[in-house]
């Protein structure tokens, strides 16, 4: 009987590890551990046995059975395994097919640039006005101190609409505006982006249309070293942290003191090079300290209040940041133009 | 205004700067210098030549062989084609290694057999402007007219070692518009003194009042004027150094007296003009209003109308001159003139802009009037042209000026105290600083505890009021020096308005949908307006365009995408995504009305995913889907619905109106295929809508909805109708007859074709049901879904699709 049983073990290891699929697993399991199996059939024959055979012979019939038992289940992991892993086998993909595209557009370059500058200003407090595309002479000169016979109106040439009436030739209007509505009480900061027209034929440096940020703030005791501070934030913004900048007198009739803002070339770092015209700076804007008259016009004392206001282009700060050579890039919308400023 | 730095150094030391340090002082100062020119242009070699001998060349007609004396031992033989060239002559020669512009290099060389050692210069070949040379050497080469040594560097007798500083000068600094107020300015930003001409004129003893008398009409017109007579004057070419100045500053030399009146214009910007006494018509000048219709031929031989408005002087009877923008051609000074009457006045600026602008006349002088001249500077340059004269032309000056008004005025006082100015600038500049800028200026003041009241001078006619003190101060104070601070005001929250804030939201969208932002010319034409929109539409047109182009403001913002579309298609960019939010223009009031509005066009392929074999190309669909998102994402997708439309160019079956409850807000449709055709554009939708309506509708706060609770009963039905009904009206019908447990009604297919009858669609809805409150029951759908098959069976005659 022991004999026997070391036989069918040996049999049923060696069917087992012969095995290669589950069902011939499942079979040798019926065929050897089954309810009519032949080691079920030995048990039941140990009633025929002594008393003190009995024991021993239970002990290894069930040493047996668990043997052939360790060794199925064993075997089923094993097939497992594999079977899984035949499958991820064929699931198999080559990876360095392309994604499916996302469908996505992106704002124009003057969007992006204007965007970013009125973050800038919002998180300095300011807030953003906009105003009519076709203003009055009086909005756009002669509250801005240019009155009629002003021989500056001549470096602005506009369109006009009717006598009194005319595209904006900056969005200087808005100061007025803003101001007028206030009854003399600041204060007042805002800059105010928008479209401004003139009379220019349009080439790589000069466009009929183009966009403007105009800034003003007014209030008890704004001074000149503020516009510095404002403008050295804004020129480490936009251009970069280790840019310098620097103020030169000039000339605008709504400010008094005028000035002109240089920054050091982010090009050459200051060095000269054909960006900068190899002066180590680049003009970015002009600004000043708001005219008396202008304050006096729109309700403001000037002995109690002073501010500054300053105008920037959009177009010139993105072909500077971009390196854009053609201020008609931005109107006429190539898609190989617009679809390079769709990331950070 | 170009500026000579041999010239400047006259009045001011220039001594141990150079003229690229100068600029960027002066840049510093205020004045912006735009240019550096160097006038030799790189230039060596070129030496003063003696013309010794000058023999036709025997083989070529036109060249001659010349002996000249150069310096060196021995003459040397040139080959000269000038047509002007002489024996005896003293001449220009770039010799043999020598470099004129553009790197050419003078080689030994031979022409027709002869050699020819050097090349006997033109004042162009030497790299002066054509404009700028003097008649007489316009065609040939250069001759000297004075005594000069051969194998001297030509250059420097010409001037052509020096550099010339070109300012950019704003309408306020028309004091620098001439030599002196150059070198104030120099002087202050140098802080060095500076010395001015003081003409020392010797008048003879015949007094002016026997020769001509002046009377002004109108002093306000024309507050001074004086004329002064020069007789036996003798008008040839200018000396040299006169003829060098006035090159360096970009005049064309012309003869004696007219380059003195242009040399004083430049170094004193005072504008003068030369009568020929002789043929001035009479002994009095008047100056007066023109008469309407009044004619004058100017210097330039062009007989101009004048009217009221302009300020003419005249002998009397006609008018000579238009008062400070152009003399005329009757009494030009003429090569055998001897009588000069010389005008030195100061002119009402706003009538000079007048004439000058109505004439379309722009000269020197009027360009100094309109900017406003120094008052107090009229006489004395009147002076120093009379002294250069006398000295030039050999002239003599007779007593006394003939004049009317007065010679000067007072200085304006302004004031300004030392705490305003560190107010304004926030620095803490000192009183002794301030005083030392006043001084730097040479502007006198006085000064009591800090407060200065300053004497401007008329030369700087910009300074009126106390900020442009301020300016002064903190311009020669260097704003390099002013601190950059934060503001002190009180501090204010920055923030988009709501409607800024969801036009952002607007592009955010539809750039998440797919669309590119464009930004496009607001000036568009008739003939594009007239083009996409119907006649009754009406422009706001400019007063005066510059071209037919762009002669109005666009009502709509579809025709220039239309224009981008085209151009991307014409670089084989076809599938076209495109938006733009801009303004549209309406006739209105006092101004145009002005609508923010939204468009888009949408051409060729919408998605394509190529090895996976995906493509979708652009259908009404897809732009659809991106209003009704646009409308989810505001909130309204429940008011906004789209209603079959015709519009003008668009395809009929494939248009709709875009309605925000009752009212219109645009439209969306495929492009009328003649119109693609006649455009070159394949199939192409386009929607343009008025974003205020959208952004500006009143819209609840956004609210939490409670979560389902009871488990929802969905049942789809599909129903069989004419293939001309509307979906829209069925979702209609049966969301009426569902009631309030019917919460969703979703489309999810149309068929039409095999198994259905001519002429009927199939269109399958899902229909799902919910009770908030509990769960349904069996009934309660049975009852709510009975009720929509009657109605879309008694509205449509739909039968339930076996
Ligand atoms: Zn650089």
């Amino acid at each position: 009987m022991q004999e026997r049983l070391q036989a069918l073990k040996e049999e049923a290891l060696s069917e087992i590890q012969q095995a290669s699929s589950m069902k011939e697993v499942q079979d040798i399991k019926v065929k050897f551990l089954g309810k009519k199996g032949p080691i079920t059939e030995i048990s039941k024959g140990m009633g025929k046995l002594s008393k003190e055979e009995r024991p021993k012979m239970g002990q290894l019939v069930n040493e047996i059975r668990n043997a052939i038992s360790d060794q199925l289940e064993e075997k089923i992991a094993r097939l497992e395994k594999a079977a899984v892993e035949e499958r991820l086998k064929k699931e198999t993909i080559d990876v360095s097919l392309p994604g499916r595209p996302v469908k996505r557009g992106n704002h124009h370059p003057l969007t992006r640039v204007i965007e970013e500058i009125e973050d800038l200003f919002l998180g300095m407090g300011f807030s953003i006005a906009e105003g009519p595309e076709v203003e009055t002479d009086y909005y756009n000169f002669e509250a801005l101190n240019l009155p009629k016979d002003h021989p500056a109106r001549d470096m602005q040439d506009s369109f006009y609409v009717t006598e009194e009436t005319l595209l904006r030739t900056h969005t200087s209007p808005m100061q007025a505006r803003t101001m007028e509505k206030l009854n003399g009480e600041g204060p007042v900061k805002i800059i105010v982006p928008g479209k401004v027209y003139r009379r220019d034929t349009d080439d790589a440096t000069h466009s009929h249309q183009f966009m403007q940020i105009e800034g003003l703030m007014v209030g008890e005791n704004v001074r000149m070293s503020d516009l510095k501070g404002v403008l050295q934030s804004f020129a480490k913004k936009m251009f970069g942290e280790e840019r310098e900048i620097r103020l030169r007198p000039s000339f605008f009739p709504f400010t008094e003191p005028s000035v002109e803002m240089d920054i050091s070339c982010f090009n050459c770092g200051g060095n000269g090079c054909s960006v900068c015209k190899g002066t180590g700076w680049i003009e970015i804007l002009g600004g000043g300290m708001v005219h008396p008259n202008v304050l006096r016009m729109s309700g403001f004392d000037p002995e109690k209040v002073t501010g500054f206001a300053f105008g920037m282009g959009p177009e010139r700060i993105a072909m500077l940041k971009y390196g854009i050579d053609d201020i008609r890039h931005f109107y006429t919308n190539d898609s190989r133009f617009i679809k390079q400023f769709n990331s950070l | 205004m170009l500026v000579s730095m041999n010239w400047l150094q006259q009045y001011v030391d220039l001594d141990s700067y150079s003229a690229d340090e100068l600029a960027d002082l002066i840049t510093k100062g205020g004045i912006e210098v735009e240019t550096v020119e160097q006038l030799n242009k790189g230039i060596s070699g070129v030496v003063i030549g003696h013309v010794l001998e000058c023999q036709q060349h025997p083989d070529a007609d036109k060249l001659n062989i010349c002996k000249v004396e150069i310096g060196e031992e021995e003459p040397v033989q040139i080959i000269c084609g000038a047509p002007n060239i002489a024996q005896g002559q003293y001449v220009a020669v770039a010799k043999v290694g020598a470099v004129l512009p553009g790197n050419f290099k003078i080689k030994k060389a031979k022409l027709r057999g002869e050699a020819s050692h050097g090349m006997i210069s033109s004042l162009q070949e030497l790299g002066i402007e054509s404009k700028l040379v003097s008649k007489e050497y316009a065609d040939g080469i250069f001759v000297f007219s004075e005594d000069v040594t051969p194998g001297e560097d030509a250059l420097e007798y010409l001037n052509l070692h020096d550099e010339v500083l070109e300012l950019g000068l704003t309408p306020n600094r028309a004091d620098a518009m001439n030599m002196i107020g150059v070198a104030y300015e120099v002087g202050a930003v140098l802080n060095r003194s500076i010395e001015l001409p003081s003409p020392e004129l010797v008048r003879s003893d015949e007094d002016v009042e026997g020769y001509v008398s002046v009377r002004v009409e109108n002093e306000g017109d024309n507050p001074y004027y004086g004329a002064t007579v020069i007789k036996d004057v003798t008008i040839k070419p200018s000396p040299q150094w006169l003829v060098n100045r006035l090159v360096s500053a970009g005049i064309r030399p012309i003869n004696n007296v007219v380059d003195i009146t242009n040399y004083v214009l430049l170094e004193y910007g005072q504008p003068l003009h030369a009568f020929d006494y002789d043929r001035f018509g009479s002994k009095e000048v008047v100056i007066r209003r023109a008469i309407e219709g009044e004619k004058i031929v100017t210097l330039d031989d062009v007989e101009r109308s004048l009217s009221s408005e302009h300020l003419v002087i005249t002998n009397g009877s006609t008018p000579v001159a238009v008062a400070g923008v152009m003399g005329g051609a009757d009494s030009e000074v003429q090569e055998d003139t001897t009588t000069i009457l010389l005008e030195a006045a100061y002119f009402n600026s706003k009538l000079v802009r007048k004439s000058s602008k109505d004439l379309g006349l722009r000269s020197d002088s009027s360009a100094r009037f309109e900017k406003g001249i120094d008052r107090n500077r009229v006489v004395g340059a009147s002076e120093r042209a009379a002294q250069l004269i006398q000295e030039i032309a050999g002239g003599t000056v007779l007593k006394g000026i003939a004049e009317q008004g007065a010679r000067t005025i007072e200085a304006l006082d302004v004031s300004i105290e030392v705490n305003r100015i560190n107010q304004v600038l926030g620095t803490e500049i000192t009183e002794t600083e301030v005083a030392a800028i006043f001084e730097r200026l040479q502007f006198s003041y006085q000064n009591f505890g800090g407060t200065f009241t300053v004497q401007v001078p008329p030369r700087r006619p910009d300074i009126t009021i106390s900020e442009d003190l301020i300016e002064e101060v903190g311009r020669l104070y260097g704003y390099d020096n002013v601190p950059a601070t934060l503001p002190l005001t009180e501090s204010t929250p920055g923030q988009l308005s709501e409607y800024q804030g969801k036009r952002r939201h607007v592009r955010r969208t539809l750039e998440g949908a797919g669309l590119y932002q464009t930004v496009t010319y607001s000036l568009t034409s008739p003939s594009k307006r007239h083009f996409f929109s119907d006649e009754s539409v009406e422009a706001v047109r400019l007063a005066m365009p510059m071209s037919e182009e762009r002669s109005e403001l666009r009502t709509s913002l579809i025709p220039h995408l239309l224009e981008v579309a085209q151009y991307n298609r014409n670089r084989q960019l076809e599938n076209i995504a495109f938006y733009e939010t801009a303004s549209v223009f309406l006739p209105g009031d006092e101004l145009p009305v002005e609508q923010e509005h939204l468009a888009g066009v949408v051409s060729g392929l919408w998605q394509e995913h190529l090895w996976q074999k995906e493509k979708k190309a652009a259908d009404f669909f897809v732009v659809k889907g991106i209003l009704e998102e646009l409308a989810v994402e505001f909130g309204v997708e429940d008011r906004v619905t789209f209603v079959r439309a015709e519009e003008p160019k668009l395809h009929p079956g494939r248009t709709a109106a875009v309605y925000l409850d009752e009212e219109l807000i645009g439209y969306i449709g495929q492009l009328h295929p003649e119109v693609e055709k006649e455009l070159d554009l394949s199939e192409t939708y386009v929607f343009e809508i008025n974003l205020e309506k959208l952004l500006k509708a009143d819209v609840a706060h956004l609210k939490y909805k409670k979560l389902p609770r009871f488990p929802s009963v969905t049942r789809d039905v599909a129903l069989v109708v004419n293939e001309s009904l509307e979906a829209g009206e069925v979702k209609r019908v049966i969301k009426e007859a569902g009631g309030s447990k019917l919460v969703e009604i979703q489309l999810f297919d149309v068929y039409q074709g095999e198994h259905l009858d001519e002429g009927k669609k199939s269109l399958a809805f899902s229909l799902r049901y919910y009770n908030p409150e509990q769960t349904l029951t069996e009934e309660e759908v049975k009852k709510a879904h009975d009720r929509v098959l009657k109605a879309v069976e008694e509205q449509f005659g739909a039968a339930l699709r076996q």
